[in-house]
């Protein structure tokens, strides 16, 4: 109550709050490239914007899938345990040709999918507790499957890994083609519009005769084989499985990438633009601090900063 | 021992109190009474400190006072107990009851031999025997209900204001309920009671306050007044009053020769609903009456297929719909407008377009993908006939006036070609001249062949809008009004009369 | 009087069940409390009873030395986790701060043993207590706030180990080290230490007055404030003793390894926080006991022993089998509770 007071007292702060939350993330991403235009040495090149392109390529596409379940109030952490799982699949059915081995790895991730929506949406259990199950489940069978890292041999996904069609990396194109397939899911499908009208407000959207659950369940079923996807691309350009170490603290670059790409952790708004340009700030402000010999601690603890004021700036719009 | 002076308190858009004078003395159970939005629970909020008034005085034992938190109320003596049971359900009776006061022994340590031996004397003195050793959530509302009062008369609380305390206990319960209300007034302790339920408030209290529209409109002893002239000043008029046909937008009745469209039949949720039936015709407004809390708006939820049910049919157009779930209404036609259009009705964060064209969507579409040109062409058809005034079809909903909302709600339903229209206050919260356009909307939707179920508080409305009224009480039918029956003075007294055979359970 | 209340307390006993869903009796009600209180305990002992039937080393005193050596310093950082999951939160920032004690402890050993328990203590400490205020006065979500801490608290170990280049060591004649290494009456110190707090943590959490705030806060929390309970304040202190907790913890691992290892602790919240939960609080907060996160972290230590022990199995098995755990404990609570919320 309070706090409603206080946003229609001063309507011009509450203005500053919503540009900021609109467009904060494309300013930042801006001025990071304009300071690196300026003052990091060998920034331009054709050559660093695929590496950073690549490098982004997976924690946007599981972004992607985390804004649309952020987007029906939830949240899934078990992405990075997906992203795991999906790389011991990989190796384990390369035998059967790669693309075999990846369609095995993505219905994987579909399937711990089903699980969580099946958890948030049947039994009722909540969003974190249900993901944080499979997260710890997810990470140990990826391990159980494939104990240790193994090298990955395959012309096909060496290709995938490192290709590029006309100076654009596979990696890039591909998840540039999730996003716009997502932002499509999401401004024009029945599925999206339900998914969107559930995080906005559950009781109306039961009262309006919506199928809830089908609906949940399949965001969850989006953000698993999304992050499985990651997982298999991560994999080839990698050209190893590590199922130890990939995915780690994925969920955590993801939740940044579309919280501060302005999606509001109250639900009912999935900004897939913003998502894309969340995730690229985030990488930028990592390239930016190493190019200028900052090391990785500060990384970390710049990223945390991040994170927090980008919660604290999208806070007050979710609360009506 | 606590009275308030010439208080006045103001919403953004509404005037919820203005100059209320209301005094609870010492050893007197006071009833408080008053429609929705007559402004009982914001003077409630205003006695125990959630609200501060805009203007007048509150006087506590004497002095002015000003509560700035509940908190600082409630240590000065004033207890609330909500309809909702304010208690932590997972910690034992015993821990509920003594929170933030335990017995502490050697070593600061709680004494819970002390604690328990303490709680269960407590709640012995008030008449009550439950196990204190017992989560609270395993004891039933009522003897929750008596734990709040324990520990209300433990912190020794001198003004107990409690707020529809009976509105899910049962016959038993309430019963008991009242023995240790009647102990607390002899105790000297001042109560202020608010409920619905006529015959409670005469069973129970001392005096009463009617409040209607932020305004006090009578006060005195109970006793003095009867059952009509209280439901009249609750409902805000006047007994044989001669009044002028028109003052509403409907233009009276229509075609109700036509085969029953909706037919609802035995009803009944625990301790909410009681065998309730009735039948409506394409074409034929029916009210539901009765006061707040009789059952109106779970009847309304009940049909749509919003709240499960315990036993009852609902049959449309000669087919049954399968109970408790509201997709499957909605394939049988029946749109509910429900009462809290806020939190049950609109997608604030999302566009008037979106609003409108979200349960039809499955029709809009082919393949799960939405064709944009359909969804607006329906969107457009629908601002333009009911005249939704907003910066464009892409405006937030939430960003509306309460009478836009309300049409796109509507218009939501209508989209779909609904066969049943259920309309729970489909007029509260917005402003005159569009009430009269809803107003107008629901005559014309019922002369286009909708069966429209209309509840309202507004008497004025549901007497003029509807062609039959069948009046609930508690949770059951109790009379319905038809022809020329269908008058204000009728209504009260249905609601009004002493039911056979009250005396029992 | 007084059996007309008896009697009224029945039928609305019905209310509640009827909103549980039909046929549940109040004895099987009790019964679910009772399996949600001691359900932990009995899968252990008939997790130890077939371990030491199957393998003729389980039950041997080194093998359980290790055991309780290896529980402890999980132990403690789940004794900080129970009281921050019965107010309703989540730390997910304990096992970097668990790392980052170890390492802090390890280099502020050579300033003696002091230096090397108070330096962890005042950082983990105040990384929770910073925590705590985001969560309680600026009221973000716990999962996030304590996600970034996690992050942040890594970063920190980063730069104070030369990003992660440098590993500081115990001197093993030390009084410090003893902490770690020493054994009392043939028990290692640790397990002695973490019994010792376990002890004191019960007492807390059910003999004192900000106990009871703990589960008030957990249960509901407006009412607790309606009841005077200082939320914000129970809230701060949770988050706080849990940085502790994991300070300490680190710095006690610290010491038996004799060395501030830097990559430790990674998934060690996940543990804590599953050890908790199957030990029988509720995730959803305001209930919970102390005991049984003892016995939730011994029953991960058991699983993980017995898989060892099998030895074709690889030990990723007990993440699997504690995530299913979890999934199953989970989803029981739920049923379980879910006629609180109705109510």
């Amino acid at each position: 109550m309070t706090e409603l007071t206080l946003g229609r007292g001063t309507p011009d702060r509450a203005r500053l709050l919503r540009l900021l939350q609109d467009y904060g993330v494309y300013t930042g991403v801006l001025v990071l490239l304009l300071f690196n235009f300026a003052f990091t040495p060998h920034f331009v090149s054709a050559e660093n914007f695929r590496t950073q392109a690549v490098q982004v390529a997976p924690v946007l596409i599981v972004a992607l899938g985390m804004a649309l379940a952020i987007g029906t109030e939830g949240v899934d952490l078990s992405v990075g345990s997906v992203m795991a799982l999906a790389t011991s699949l990989l190796s384990l059915y390369l035998g059967y040709g790669p693309w075999t081995a990846a369609l095995v790895a993505v219905l994987a991730g579909a399937v711990v999918g089903v699980a969580n929506g099946a958890l948030i949406a049947f039994v009722g259990v909540q969003p974190i507790v249900a993901t944080l199950a499979l997260m710890v489940a997810g990470r140990g069978l990826a391990l159980v499957l494939l104990p240790q890292l193994k090298d990955v041999h395959d012309p096909d996904l060496a290709a995938l890994g490192s290709g590029a069609v006309l100076g654009v990396p596979y990696l890039a194109l591909i998840a540039a083609l999730l996003a716009v397939l997502t932002a499509f899911v999401v401004r024009r499908t029945t599925f999206g519009r339900q998914a969107l009208a559930i995080g906005d407000s559950r009781p109306a959207a039961r009262l309006a005769g919506l199928p809830v659950r089908r609906v949940l369940v399949l965001v969850y079923v989006c953000s698993g084989a999304l992050a499985a996807i990651a997982g298999v691309l991560a994999t080839a350009r990698l050209a190893a499985s590590d199922p130890t170490s990939l995915g780690s603290l994925m969920e955590l670059s993801a939740i940044t990438a579309v919280v501060v790409g302005g999606t509001p952790l109250s639900g009912g708004r999935v900004r897939v633009g913003g998502t894309v340009a969340g995730a690229t700030l985030i990488q930028l402000l990592t390239t930016t601090l190493i190019k200028h010999d900052l090391p990785p601690s500060w990384t970390q603890i710049a990223q945390a900063v991040v994170i927090v004021l980008a919660v604290y700036a999208a806070r007050e719009r979710g609360r009506r | 021992m606590l009275s308030v002076t010439q208080l006045s308190k103001t919403f953004p858009g509404v005037r919820a109190l203005s100059d209320v004078d209301f005094t609870a003395r010492a050893g007197e159970v006071h009833a408080l009474v008053g429609e929705n939005g007559a402004g009982k629970s914001t003077l409630i909020k205003v006695l125990t400190g959630v609200y501060r008034p805009d203007r007048g005085e509150v006087t506590y034992d004497g002095a002015p006072v000003r509560f700035v938190t509940p908190l600082q109320a409630q240590q000065a003596g004033i207890s609330t107990i909500y309809q909702e049971v304010n208690l932590v359900p997972l910690m034992s009776v015993a821990r509920n009851l003594f929170l933030g006061r335990e017995p502490r022994g050697r070593l600061g340590l709680i004494d819970f031999r002390r604690m328990h031996r303490e709680a269960d004397e407590a709640l012995r003195g008030l008449g009550i025997r439950v196990d204190v050793h017992r989560p609270l959530r395993e004891l039933g509302v009522g003897a929750q209900q008596m734990v709040a009062l324990a520990r209300a008369v433990a912190v020794d609380a001198r003004v107990v204001v409690m707020d529809e305390p009976t509105s899910s206990l049962e016959p038993r319960e309430v019963h008991t309920l009242f023995e240790v209300i009647r102990m607390l007034r002899e105790r000297g302790v001042a109560v202020v009671y608010v409920s619905h339920r006529m015959d409670e408030l005469y069973e129970l209290c001392d005096r009463i306050t009617v409040l209607r529209d932020g305004r006090v409109v009578h006060t005195g002893p109970l006793a003095e007044l009867d059952r009509l002239r209280l439901v009249a000043m609750m409902l805000g008029r006047e007994i044989g009053e001669v009044r002028a046909e028109g003052m509403t937008k409907f233009s009276g009745s229509h075609d109700t020769d036509a085969q029953q469209v909706l037919t609802v039949t035995g009803l009944t949720i625990r301790h909410r609903l009681h065998d309730v039936s009735l039948s409506v015709r394409p074409g034929e407004v029916v009210g539901l009456g009765g006061l707040l809390g009789s059952g109106r708006s779970e009847t309304a939820k009940a049909i749509a297929g919003a709240l499960p049910t315990d036993t009852g049919r609902v049959v449309v157009a000669g087919v049954p719909v399968r109970a408790g779930s509201t997709a499957a209404a909605i394939r049988a036609g029946i749109s509910l407008l429900p009462e809290d259009r806020k939190s049950e009705g609109i997608m604030p964060g999302l566009s008037v377009r979106e609003n409108i064209a979200l349960a039809a969507l499955p029709g809009l579409s082919r393949f799960g993908l939405v064709d944009d040109t359909r969804v607006d062409r329906i969107v457009e058809t629908f601002m333009k006939r009911l005249r939704i005034k907003a910066a464009g079809a892409h405006q937030k909903v939430g960003e509306l006036s309460g009478g836009n909302q309300q049409k796109v709600l509507l218009a939501r339903w209508l989209a779909l070609h609904p066969k049943v229209l259920l309309l729970d206050e489909p007029t509260r919260g917005i402003d005159v001249g569009a009430k009269a356009e809803v107003q107008t909307l629901i005559d014309e939707l019922a002369d286009d062949g909708l069966a429209v179920l209309l509840i309202s508080s507004d008497t004025e409305e549901l007497i003029e809008g509807s062609d039959r009224v069948v009046v609930l009480k508690d949770g059951a039918v109790v009379r319905e009004l038809t022809g020329d029956a269908v008058t204000e003075d009728e209504l009260m007294r249905a609601i009004a009369a002493v039911p056979a055979g009250e005396s029992d359970d | 009087m007084t059996t007309q209340t008896e009697e009224a307390g029945r039928p609305a006993d019905a209310v509640s069940r009827e909103s549980a869903g039909p046929g549940r009796t109040n004895r099987s009600e009790r019964l679910s409390g009772l399996a949600q209180r001691h359900g932990a305990l009995v899968t252990l002992v008939i997790a130890m009873v077939v371990a030491s039937l199957g393998f003729d080393t389980f039950l041997t005193g080194d093998n359980l030395e290790n055991m309780a050596l290896s529980s402890a310093f999980l132990a403690v950082v789940a004794l900080g986790m129970t009281f921050v999951i019965v107010t309703g939160g989540i730390d997910l920032s304990v096992g970097s701060l668990f790392a980052l004690g170890g390492v802090l402890a390890a280099w502020g050993s050579q300033y003696g043993t002091v230096v090397a328990l108070l330096l962890p203590l005042t950082v983990c400490g105040l990384i929770g207590l910073v925590n705590g205020v985001l969560i309680a006065h600026v009221r973000l979500p716990p999962f996030i706030v304590t996600l970034a801490a996690m992050l942040g608290a890594r970063g920190v170990l980063l730069a104070v180990t030369d990003e992660g280049a440098k590993t500081y060591l115990v001197d093993k004649d030390s009084f410090f080290a003893t902490l770690g290494q020493g054994s009392l009456a043939g028990i290692g110190v640790p397990v002695w230490i973490t019994v010792a707090l376990f002890v004191l943590g019960a007492v807390v959490l059910s003999r004192t007055r900000f106990g009871q705030y703990v589960y008030a806060v957990g249960g509901n929390e407006d009412a607790g404030a309606l009841m005077g309970a200082p939320v914000a304040r129970t809230k701060i202190s949770v988050y706080t003793l849990s940085g502790l907790c994991a300070g300490l913890a680190g710095a006690l691992n610290a010491a038996w390894l004799l060395s501030g290892v830097t990559i430790l602790g990674s998934g060690m919240e996940l543990e804590a926080i599953s050890a908790v939960v199957i030990g029988g609080t509720l995730l959803s907060g305001g209930f919970g006991f102390v005991s049984g996160s003892l016995v939730g972290v011994l029953l991960l230590k058991v699983i993980q022993n017995v898989i060892n022990q099998i030895g074709s199995l690889d030990s990723a098995y007990q993440q699997v089998v504690s995530g299913a755990f979890l999934a199953v404990v989970v989803v029981a609570q739920t049923w379980l509770g879910r006629r609180r919320r109705v109510l």
